[in-house]
């Protein structure tokens, strides 16, 4: 489903890696794993085509990731939360789902947070939320996310040990439904479900 | 496509409404500058009718350059350009519904207080309608441009000086006919050919500005 054939990465005047390929199936989960600075954001951001590869090539489906077809099949979160201070968490998902064009209905949002725990914090702006609690409504999208690749940069920074099992649940549960996901990590959590393949950037 | 660009609307206006306190202060600048001019030229109306319509006009060319940089600067502070730019629709759209929002919070006040405040410098009601109109439609033009100027300037430190820089003179035909307008009303002659080169101006900047602007923020995003 995805593929990346002979990528290579300069910034500046470094090159972080060269001649990098892999496949990924569905229900397959990808790790990227290198220490600070080995590429692992900057190969997330060549795979949702924010950055262009200066060498090889991305497929999805057979397809060059530059259409608007792959864009309907990503969901990625980046290491920024992507959520507006001044909306409440209602808002802030509602908002997202529709500039995303999902069909997204006011009761499952709120059914998304109050799964991950925001339940009686729905009309709070979210300037007023914690560090982790803001993580968590950037989160709450990926409860009722139907698209099949979901591109995860650092997921389970900020959060608590509940939260991260709670996390790592839903992303099993979308590799079970045959989804893909790549994702980069400094803590090891098992995912339960799916086959498991490790990218080490060095 | 419609449906995109309503979002995008929707969203900015709420956002607008939570931080009012930037579109006022654009209409106070826009009100303040207007009125020293009568104060610091003194009560001789045969000048301050001369001197209104560019008055009016470079003011309000100034406030609307105010809450330029940050038509963008705060979706790519928290990650929401990245999300815009990942949806499953082109980003000139995104960008058309922003300018449209942009012109809505910044443009549609300034036309509306454009009358009381031509009103210090003794206009005729002729005038002064035909100042507000080009206002009206002018000030989109000035928005669109605007957003050019601001995705270029995306991410630069001191970008707010660059911006000016890079979007006053593009402003120039903007002024030359809306000031043009109200100039040829007041001496008899009938603005209507000015008001049509604004509509223009506007139509031509609407179409083509959100396209560049898109292009731009991709190469900020890189």
């Amino acid at each position: 489903m995805l593929e990346a054939d002979n990528l290579e990465c300069v910034r500046g005047e470094r090159r972080l890696f060269a001649g990098l390929g892999f496949k990924l199936e569905a229900g397959e989960l990808l790790y990227l794993q290198g220490k600070n600075g080995a590429g692992k954001t900057s190969l997330l951001r060549m795979l949702i085509g924010l950055l262009p590869p200066e060498n090889g090539e991305i497929r999805w489906k057979g397809q060059s990731i530059k259409s608007d077809e792959f864009r309907a099949d990503l969901c990625y979160l980046g290491h920024l939360n992507a959520i507006k201070e001044e909306l409440t968490p209602l808002e802030n998902l509602l908002a997202a789902a529709r500039l995303a064009d999902e069909d997204l209905s006011e009761d499952d949002a709120i059914d998304a947070l109050e799964q991950v725990g925001l339940a009686g914090r729905e009309d709070l702006a979210c300037k007023y939320l914690s560090q982790g609690q803001k993580r968590r409504v950037a989160l709450a999208r990926l409860v009722k996310e139907k698209r099949p690749l979901w591109i995860l940069d650092e997921p389970f920074v900020a959060l608590d040990v509940a939260a991260v099992d709670w996390l790592a649940g839903i992303i099993s549960g979308h590799l079970q439904r045959g989804g893909l996901a790549v994702m980069t990590t400094h803590q090891l959590v098992s995912i339960p479900a799916g086959t498991v393949r490790e990218l080490r950037l060095s | 496509m419609l449906k995109i660009i309503t979002a995008v609307i929707g969203r900015d206006l709420k956002l607008a409404m939570r931080r009012q306190a930037d579109i006022v202060s654009a209409l106070f600048f826009f009100v303040i500058v207007v009125s020293l001019f009568p104060l610091g030229v003194g009560p001789e109306p045969d000048l301050l009718r001369k001197l209104a319509p560019g008055v009016l006009w470079v003011a309000a060319l100034l406030a609307t350059m105010l809450s330029l940089p940050r038509l963008f600067a705060d979706d790519h502070r928290d990650g929401t350009l990245e999300q815009l730019a990942l949806a499953p629709h082109p980003l000139g759209l995104v960008v058309t519904g922003k300018v449209i929002a942009h012109w809505l919070v910044s443009g549609l006040p300034l036309a509306l207080i454009a009358p009381v405040l031509g009103i210090q410098f003794d206009l005729s009601a002729d005038a002064l309608l035909v100042l507000t109109f080009a206002i009206l439609i002018g000030t989109p033009a000035l928005s669109g441009i605007g957003a050019i100027g601001a995705a270029l300037t995306l991410g630069l430190r001191g970008g707010g000086v660059l911006l000016s820089l890079l979007v006053l003179p593009l402003y120039i035909p903007v002024l030359i006919f809306g000031a043009g307008a109200v100039d040829a009303t007041v001496t008899g002659l009938g603005g209507e050919g000015h008001l049509s080169l604004l509509a223009a101006l506007t139509f031509a900047s609407l179409g083509f500005a959100p396209w560049a602007s898109a292009a731009a923020l991709k190469i900020a995003l890189e």
